[in-house]
């Protein structure tokens, strides 16, 4: 370790207790409390990474959340890597292994910085322009492109760590915890509210805690003195719950607010193991105080992005708080007080300061005269024209501005370097106020949006509220806390503040130079690279809108969503457009405040937890017969059984065959079944279903086609009348859940008047259907005392039996066209009784099927599936189901929409059979349709929507919806594939047993 | 993240709710005698207004209940909630 850029004075480090890491392959040593970027930085290490677009070397910036280029992949392990970390959040810990991102093969020689050189000709929206014409190009581009680009890798195996949700309610809650949210959560604490504080930092205090200066004293001891002695007070509180090392991600309406702690990351590899990782708070908090501080801002000049080139504040942090020169001789660029500071912690702590460059022409306050004291150079109305050293720093050129400040004059002069801090000023953290809804005010005195009107019980106080002097930071918030928690006093009525007053501002946005702007390089956003010169291109190209501007030329549109510079695009915006910055408003700054990983996002919702599985009663003896399971919504059914070797089509050929020759089994336990009662249940199933209900005997089923109110087939089923005033209804396995929404709808909002019940009974029954011409004998070995003629139990009826003593429900009814019964029977006897039928059938040789099957029989008799038949834009006509209107009813949902001058058009898409000329050819679904193939484009007439090669057939069957089908029977049309053109003829949608003779065969 | 007051259950997460659209659109009595144009204006006009609106929820993981609410689009804010068949408690 290089022993001269670690002073050794630092309360914040531990330097007894040394941490080895490596970085980018190098082993390095820092100490316990040090982040990987004061680690590197004290190691000489600056150079961190590349630039997204043209590779240019970059170094870390700032020392917080808003790092545009110390950004690193930490960790090697497959599963547990991460990309896009900032060296300046992540803690050092022991066996810490990161590497740079965004270049290849190192960062010291990286290809793609011959992007530099080609720079003139990479201008904005340079990949939009050349990439995306002609499309066909875009192919090759690709390979290329997101090989050279792209920020880091993402893991390739599962995530091991555990993550965590936990709720949180409080009375209180404090975002920030630097000296105003400290002042907020001991007055709130110690008026009995229930509050919590948060801080993204593993300690609490923010930049008061190492604040040394001479020039800022609460009651006659230095602030962090001060502020120390106040966080040790917040120990005695029962009431109020720190959390450290928590970033708040999220604020959204209603307090509703997101907070991710981080429990282990500052761990060692070894401590880490078998921990939480990440907790995701959910917050509800009735007040909320957000004391979240201000970022410094850069300063915008040619190449102003060379490694070694930092915001000022954070120099100061890494010397105060770290312990770690950034440099050995350093200069300062400013256009305000704050680079004074610095000057002063570096001067004492033995760093040579070059001088520091100020853009105005004076100032008069205490801390410059302090500085001038100690004998710091100042260049007035100076500014920075160029820096010199491509992978560090190594010079700057500086010239006198202009009395206007818009051009510079004079001689070029140089001073040498190996570091430049830079202070534009200060930006308020008002990124959460945004989010949840709050509106910004422009302040023109200093350039800064502020927080101003919000609909939610929140204030900011602080820096993040405007206050950027000590004396106004503490007064300002006490007032605002007071107010904004009903007190009479609180602990910090009459200190006494002493602090620089800051007495001179001027702000320029972009920097003059001796070179045309067309000649230098003056970034904005240091991530994604884009330059003043950029963000007037496009506006000389005609983008107006501030979100415009940042999406072509993506600006802010980096992992640090651009929050250094986000103020510069505007004020050269404003500038170039001539308008006020407060006029042209702000990009909508979206949560995450800072990225998420994708684990605290989901928790514990993993594997077998990240969505419901719905088994049905059958299911351990549909896995124990070797079936392979379909997902419908959140059901696996079983689709089929495959035996020995068999591949699908080979066991849904044979499971279809056997169906028909003499018994199969289907699990049809998914189906939606709902239970309505009530002395209006059969008015409210006239009025629900498009068919009439009254006259249905009790003990009698019948088929209900339901529609939107549109006109457009919903759902069907098979409802059955139980007794005179209860119904038991079946809906598809997927409409289930949005069919008793939509009854409960109607019956809630539309007909309040009707007497009627609803219950999902879904999962209170199991179903076990058989099908087959030897279904008969197998229900009649099953329940033996049940009256199976068809004078007595007819198709399209309903018996109550008992099957060992356990009453069931027994329906004869059919969705393969074979003769077949459905028995209804408590979930927990559904396995005991599905055993007891197959059993039963084995000499019957019975076969279970799965849903494939099931869609292959139905499509053999033409039966739709609503979802796979219909998309929401088939009315029953459409269907050719005409039979099933009621003309006798008044109404029905839907009935008015089966006349609009739209669905009574005659060349609407209807449903038709298709049969191929070559019956081995099976057709795809979704293929389309067209009558000629010798013109091209030519209309797509329609699509196939059901095709299976039937087993009892012996040919390939389809269904499918035609433009004007229903006249075009008999017709042959094309289905064109890639290789090949499909002959079809246009048929009737029935293809087998079209006298229904086998349903009571 | 809203938290809605059912009128039946109270106060709740807005997780709990399904939000249904424009209220008091009643569906009329007598569909038969409408023109296509009469039957359009139910079927398919809604209103999306920025500001204050009047809105269908559904309790739909609690009470599974129907009700009214009184909500300003513009800032979320929710004025007031009320239950179905009654008169929206602002004009
Ligand atoms: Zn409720």
């Amino acid at each position: 370790m290089n022993k001269n850029l670690r002073i050794t004075n630092s309360k914040f480090i531990d330097q007894t207790s040394r941490i080895s890491f490596k970085f980018d392959g190098k082993t390095l040593y820092g100490f316990k409390g040090d982040t990987l970027a004061s680690a590197l930085l004290a190691n000489n290490i600056h150079l961190v990474g590349r630039s997204f677009k043209y590779h240019r070397p970059r170094g870390i910036m700032t020392c917080g959340s808003e790092e545009p280029n110390g950004i690193v992949q930490v960790g090697k392990d497959p599963s547990m890597t991460e990309p896009n970390t900032r060296a300046t959040e992540i803690e050092l810990y022991e066996g810490l292994e990161a590497t740079s991102q965004n270049c290849w093969p190192s960062v010291n020689f990286d290809i793609g910085a011959i992007n530099n050189f080609f720079s003139p000709f990479i201008p904005a929206a340079f990949y939009y322009k050349t990439f995306m014409w002609p499309a066909s190009f875009w192919e090759k581009y690709e390979y290329f492109i997101r090989k050279s680009a792209g920020l880091g890798k993402s893991p390739t195996k599962p995530d091991k760590d555990i993550y965590d949700h936990k709720y949180l309610h409080c009375d209180v809650l404090i975002i920030g915890g630097g000296i105003s949210g400290i002042i907020a959560a001991k007055t709130a604490a110690q008026n009995n509210l229930n509050t919590v504080l948060l801080d993204d930092k593993n300690n609490l205090g923010g930049t008061t805690l190492f604040q040394n200066n001479e020039c800022f004293k609460i009651n006659n001891s230095y602030s962090s003195e001060w502020l120390k002695k106040e966080i040790e007070s917040l120990n005695s509180f029962n009431n109020l719950t720190i959390k450290t090392r928590t970033t708040l991600a999220a604020y959204h309406s209603y307090n509703y607010l997101l907070a991710r702690e981080n429990l282990t990351d500052h761990l060692s590899l070894i401590e880490k193991k078998d921990k939480i990782r990440q907790r995701l708070w959910k917050i509800r908090a009735k007040k909320v105080i957000i004391a979240a501080g201000a970022m410094e801002r850069p300063l915008i000049f040619n190449n102003n992005d060379r490694p070694g080139v930092i915001l000022s504040s954070s120099i100061k942090k890494y010397i105060d708080y770290y312990g770690v020169k950034c440099g050995q001789k350093i200069s300062l660029f400013t256009n305000n007080d704050a680079a004074y500071e610095t000057a002063i912690s570096l001067s004492k702590s033995g760093v040579t300061i070059n001088s520091v460059i100020d853009i105005r022409d004076k100032s008069n306050s205490s801390i410059v005269k302090e500085a001038e004291k100690l004998g710091i150079k100042i260049h007035w109305r100076h500014t920075v024209v160029n820096t010199n050293g491509y992978k560090r720093i190594s010079s700057i050129e500086l010239m006198k501005l202009s009395d206007d400040g818009t051009a510079v004059v004079g001689n070029k002069s140089k001073e040498e370097c190996d570091c430049l801090g830079i202070s534009g000023g200060w930006t308020p953290r008002v990124h959460l106020f945004t989010q949840s809804g709050g509106k910004l005010k422009f302040r023109d005195t200093d350039n800064t949006f502020l927080p101003d009107k919000s609909e939610s019980e929140q204030i900011s106080i602080g820096s993040c509220n405007g206050d950027f002097e000590l004396d106004d930071v503490v007064k300002n918030s006490n007032k605002s806390i007071k107010e904004f928690l009903n007190l009479n006093s609180s602990d910090y009525e009459n200190l006494k503040i002493n602090c620089s007053k800051e007495t001179d501002k001027k702000n320029i946005w972009l920097l003059p130079s001796n070179k045309p702007l067309g000649k230098t390089k003056p970034f904005l956003d240091f991530q994604n690279d884009s330059t003043a010169k950029d963000v007037k291109l496009a506006l000389r190209e005609g983008f107006k809108s501030i979100e415009h501007v940042k999406r072509y030329t993506t600006t802010g549109m980096g992992t640090d969503q651009g929050k250094l510079s986000n103020m510069h695009a505007l004020g050269i915006i404003a500038e170039t457009a001539g308008v006020k910055i407060g006029e042209l408003g702000t990009t909508t700054f979206r949560p995450p405040y800072t990225p998420l990983t994708f684990g605290a996002i989901v928790g514990r919702n993993v594997d077998e937890f990240f969505d419901i599985t719905r088994r049905t009663p059958m299911h351990d003896w549909h896995t124990k017969h070797n079936a392979e399971f379909e997902n419908v919504g959140q059901w696996k059914r079983a689709w089929y059984y495959p035996i020995e070797n068999e591949n699908m089509h080979e066991a849904v050929q044979r499971e279809s065959k056997a169906a028909r020759d003499s018994a199969g089994i289907l699990d049809a336990s998914t189906l939606g079944k709902i239970d309505i009662q009530g002395s209006d249940a059969s008015e409210f199933l006239n009025r629900v279903y498009t068919n009439a209900w009254s006259k249905l005997e009790i003990g009698k089923c019948r088929y209900g086609l339901m529609l939107n109110e549109d006109g457009m087939v919903y759902d069907d089923g098979v409802t059955t009348r139980l007794s005179e005033n209860h119904y038991i209804m079946t809906t598809t396995t997927g409409g289930a859940a949005n069919v008793l929404s939509k009854l409960e709808d109607y019956l809630q909002t539309e007909w309040p008047e009707l007497d009627v019940y609803l219950t999902s009974v879904t999962d209170h029954y199991a179903t076990v259907s058989i099908c087959g011409p030897n279904s008969k004998k197998i229900l009649s070995k099953v329940i033996p005392d049940l009256d199976l003629s068809d004078k007595e139990f007819p198709h399209m009826s309903f018996k109550n039996a008992l099957i060992d003593n356990v009453r069931c429900r027994v329906m004869r009814i059919s969705f393969t066209g074979e003769h077949s019964y459905e028995i209804n029977i408590q979930s927990s006897y559904g396995k005991s009784v599905w055993e007891k039928c197959f059993e039963a059938g084995k000499e019957f040789n019975i076969t279970p099927y799965g849903t494939e099957t099931m869609h292959l029989l139905r499509a053999e008799k033409g039966f739709i599936i609503a979802g796979q038949d219909t998309d929401g834009t088939m009315t029953p006509v459409d269907l050719q189901m005409d039979w099933i209107i009621s003309k006798k009813k008044y109404d029905f949902i839907g009935k008015r929409s089966l006349y609009r001058s739209d669905t009574i058009r005659e060349d609407r898409k209807q449903l038709v059979g298709l049969l191929t000329d070559d019956p081995n050819e099976v057709l795809e679904e979704g293929a389309q349709i067209v009558s000629e193939t010798n013109k091209q484009p030519i209309e797509m007439l329609g699509h196939v929507t059901s095709s299976y090669f039937s087993p009892n057939l012996n040919k390939s069957i389809a269904l499918a919806v035609l433009k004007n089908g229903k006249k075009l029977k008999g017709q042959k049309m094309f289905v064109p594939m890639k290789t090949k053109t499909i002959n079809v003829t246009i048929t009737d949608t029935v293809f087998l047993d079209k006298e229904n003779k086998r349903l009571n065969a | 993240m809203f938290l809605i007051n059912c009128p039946y259950c109270g106060e709740r997460d807005q997780s709990e709710f399904s939000a249904g659209g424009e209220a008091h659109i009643i569906r009329p009595k007598q569909p038969t005698e409408l023109s296509d144009d009469q039957w359009a204006e139910f079927l398919f006009m809604r209103k999306n207004i920025k500001g204050v609106q009047l809105e269908r929820w559904n309790h739909a993981h609690g009470c599974r209940k129907w009700f009214n609410m009184v909500r300003d689009t513009s800032n979320d804010k929710i004025h007031a909630v009320y239950k179905m068949g009654e008169k929206p408690p602002i004009k």
